[in-house]
């Protein structure tokens, strides 16, 4: 009561204010506000942005904490390949989750206070109320990041993220790009070496390189690409105990983020079914091409081509994409018949982005990325679409 | 500026800041993400087109009443592709490392839209020496953006300035290396050079808001 309240009277001291904003916002995150609106009467809707954006971290939690053993398991698997042989016992121990503690933990811990200090500056500088956008992509973003990354890097990715990305076009819901994924690529293509390759997957492979002690941990997509045998069983692959980034290689703990997020009506299941169909449409025409034997195995496109149509819906960030990236509703389709296109289109150019140039394994990213910025052209041609269907309608009554 | 009328100042002064070429009338960008991942190469840049949008400026000023006005891009552009060809072949003679990293950029000053832009809209109506003053003003202005732009990126993109490692050596770890700083491919790329414009641009308009357009 006591920090509600002295918030309060910091609210009304500072009221009209420069600084007003900033009290505001930590009011409305923590508490109900004490005044409600007078007279006449308003949509009772509980879910404001706020709500909204809980429930969108509430679905990714169990992901940061899958995240924060595996990190642990991977690193210990990678040292002692004898754990992976039963992998239940070994996984969730407390050795494990210290790694994500010490490893994962400052993730979002970076990535949250620089995200929300640009927010509370530029809306005390533009003098607006501080936008909610932020608390998602400041959780998505440790998730989407191997777990050596270094925090000044994020640091710098976030800034630019989120003032390239969103502040310079209006900040939350004026954004074209999601800004989770302009970060995402931001640090991919400014480091390349901490974002792709087979050491940084795995705690403290990059420290060991040249050691006795090396270890090395390819992702499933690196030893496709270089048609190599996968040493990953396909439940390992569906319950993500995998190498890859801190929160994106479970795909069962994603499609319950995804039930979730769908009986909350908040996650467009539209997006979501049709990104995975997308993804499998590719994934079997690559399987087509193989069986025809159009393509061989000098080829070196042949690798990835020739996994499961199935699996590449299990491997990478793809499920990961399609359920958290490709929903956000500020920057995918508005309209359901465009949603449809829009998350076909993400998922089949995905799988086309990995499998035709291994130097971006994860095309999640670029495919979703494109995606947003054709997204109100979609909109547009569906739109219009229906304005020139009803117009025809109402010709053929009036003759 | 003794030397200078009041009026004359203008010419030069104006597009360093509020009628810049690049950042207000958004010309020549092309050119601007193409060469700027190294600061040399921006120097040398803007030297060129200093040169070609100077003397072009003069000479299309001292034939403008005699050319037709029916074929007069013909004649401007004979005049840039004059000007422009000894730019190259000096390069190529003196600095031919440098002429490679500009590659065909050189040869595009031709296409670059602030030469034909200033041909039109001031060497055809003005004598020569107003001519003179305000190409190389407008030379200046897109000198200033290509020189900014381009310390930036070569500064955070390989962590050299003019060629000198002055952030230490990222192979042997030395100077902000040592302490983990590395380099920020994503300078390198051209996208990250219409970034860097557009944050220029960004400051300018906040700085002077009479800049910013209404629409």
């Amino acid at each position: 009561m006591g920090l509600k309240q002295n918030l309060h009277n910091l609210k009304e001291k500072y009221k009209g204010t420069k600084m007003a904003p900033a009290f505001n916002a930590i009011h409305t995150f923590l508490y109900l506000p004490n005044d409600v609106t007078h007279g006449g009467t308003h949509i009772k809707a509980a879910d404001d942005l706020k709500r909204t954006m809980n429930i969108v971290i509430m679905a990714l939690i169990p992901c940061l904490i899958f995240g924060m053993f595996n990190a642990g398991f991977q690193h210990y698997a990678a040292i002692d390949n004898s754990l992976r042989t039963d992998v239940l016992a070994n996984f969730f121990t407390f050795d494990n989750l210290w790694i994500g503690i010490i490893k994962v933990l400052p993730l979002v811990i970076v990535s949250y206070a620089v995200g929300l200090v640009v927010e509370f500056i530029f809306a005390v500088i533009k003098g607006h109320e501080v936008e909610e956008g932020y608390l998602v992509t400041g959780m998505l973003v440790p998730l989407i990041v191997p777990v050596d990354t270094p925090l000044w890097m994020l640091a710098v990715a976030v800034i630019f993220g989120v003032v390239i990305g969103k502040e310079v076009f209006g900040g939350t819901g004026m954004n074209i790009l999601n800004p989770a994924l302009t970060i995402r690529a931001f640090l991919f293509f400014a480091y390349p070496t901490w974002m792709s390759g087979d050491k940084v997957w795995v705690h403290d492979a990059v420290n060991r390189v040249g050691t006795a002690d090396a270890i090395s941990g390819e992702t499933i997509l690196g030893s496709y690409a270089q048609s190599q045998e996968v040493v990953y069983s396909t439940w390992d692959k569906f319950f993500g105990f995998i190498p890859g980034s801190v929160g994106e290689t479970s795909t069962f703990l994603i499609l319950l983020g995804a039930a979730f997020l769908i009986f909350t009506k908040i996650g467009s299941w539209r997006i979501i079914v049709s990104t995975f169909l997308g993804a499998a449409v590719m994934g079997f025409i690559f399987n087509l091409i193989v069986g025809a034997e159009i393509i061989t195995e000098s080829s070196k496109f042949y690798g990835l081509m020739n996994a499961p149509w199935w699996e590449q819906l299990l491997i990478g960030g793809l499920a990961f994409g399609a359920v958290f990236m490709a929903t956000d509703p500020v920057t995918a389709a508005q309209t359901n018949k465009g949603k449809w296109i829009y998350g076909f289109l993400a998922g089949f150019i995905a799988i086309m982005i990995r499998v035709f140039n291994p130097a971006y394994p994860e095309g999640v990213m670029l495919a979703i990325l494109l995606m947003n910025v054709f997204a109100p052209t979609i909109d547009h041609y569906v739109v219009q679409g229906n304005v020139k269907k009803r117009l025809k309608r109402t010709k053929v009554k009036t003759a | 500026m003794g030397l200078l009328s009041k009026k004359d100042a203008v010419l030069i002064t104006d597009p360093l800041l509020d009628n810049n070429p690049i950042t207000i009338q958004v010309l020549g960008i092309c050119s601007a993400l193409a060469i700027t991942a190294e600061l040399k190469a921006s120097i040398v840049m803007a030297v060129s087109v200093m040169f070609v949008l100077g003397l072009g400026n003069v000479v299309i000023s001292l034939m403008r009443n005699i050319i037709p006005s029916k074929i007069r891009i013909i004649v401007q552009l004979v005049v840039v592709a004059t000007l422009v060809i000894i730019v190259d072949l000096v390069l190529k003679a003196f600095a031919y490392e440098l002429s490679k990293t500009l590659s065909v950029f050189v040869g595009l000053i031709i296409t670059n839209c602030i030469i034909m832009g200033r041909f039109e809209a001031f060497a055809l109506g003005n004598g020569p020496w107003r001519s003179f003053l305000d190409g190389i003003g407008n030379a200046v202005g897109y000198g200033l953006i290509l020189v900014a732009v381009g310390f930036f990126r070569e500064l955070l993109g390989s962590g050299t300035l003019l060629g000198f490692k002055v952030l230490g050596d990222p192979i042997e770890k030395t100077g902000l290396y040592a302490i983990g700083y590395e380099n920020n491919g994503f300078m390198l790329l051209s996208p990250m050079a219409l970034i860097v414009v557009g944050i220029i641009i960004w400051v300018q308009r906040t700085k002077n808001k009479s800049l910013i357009e209404e629409n």
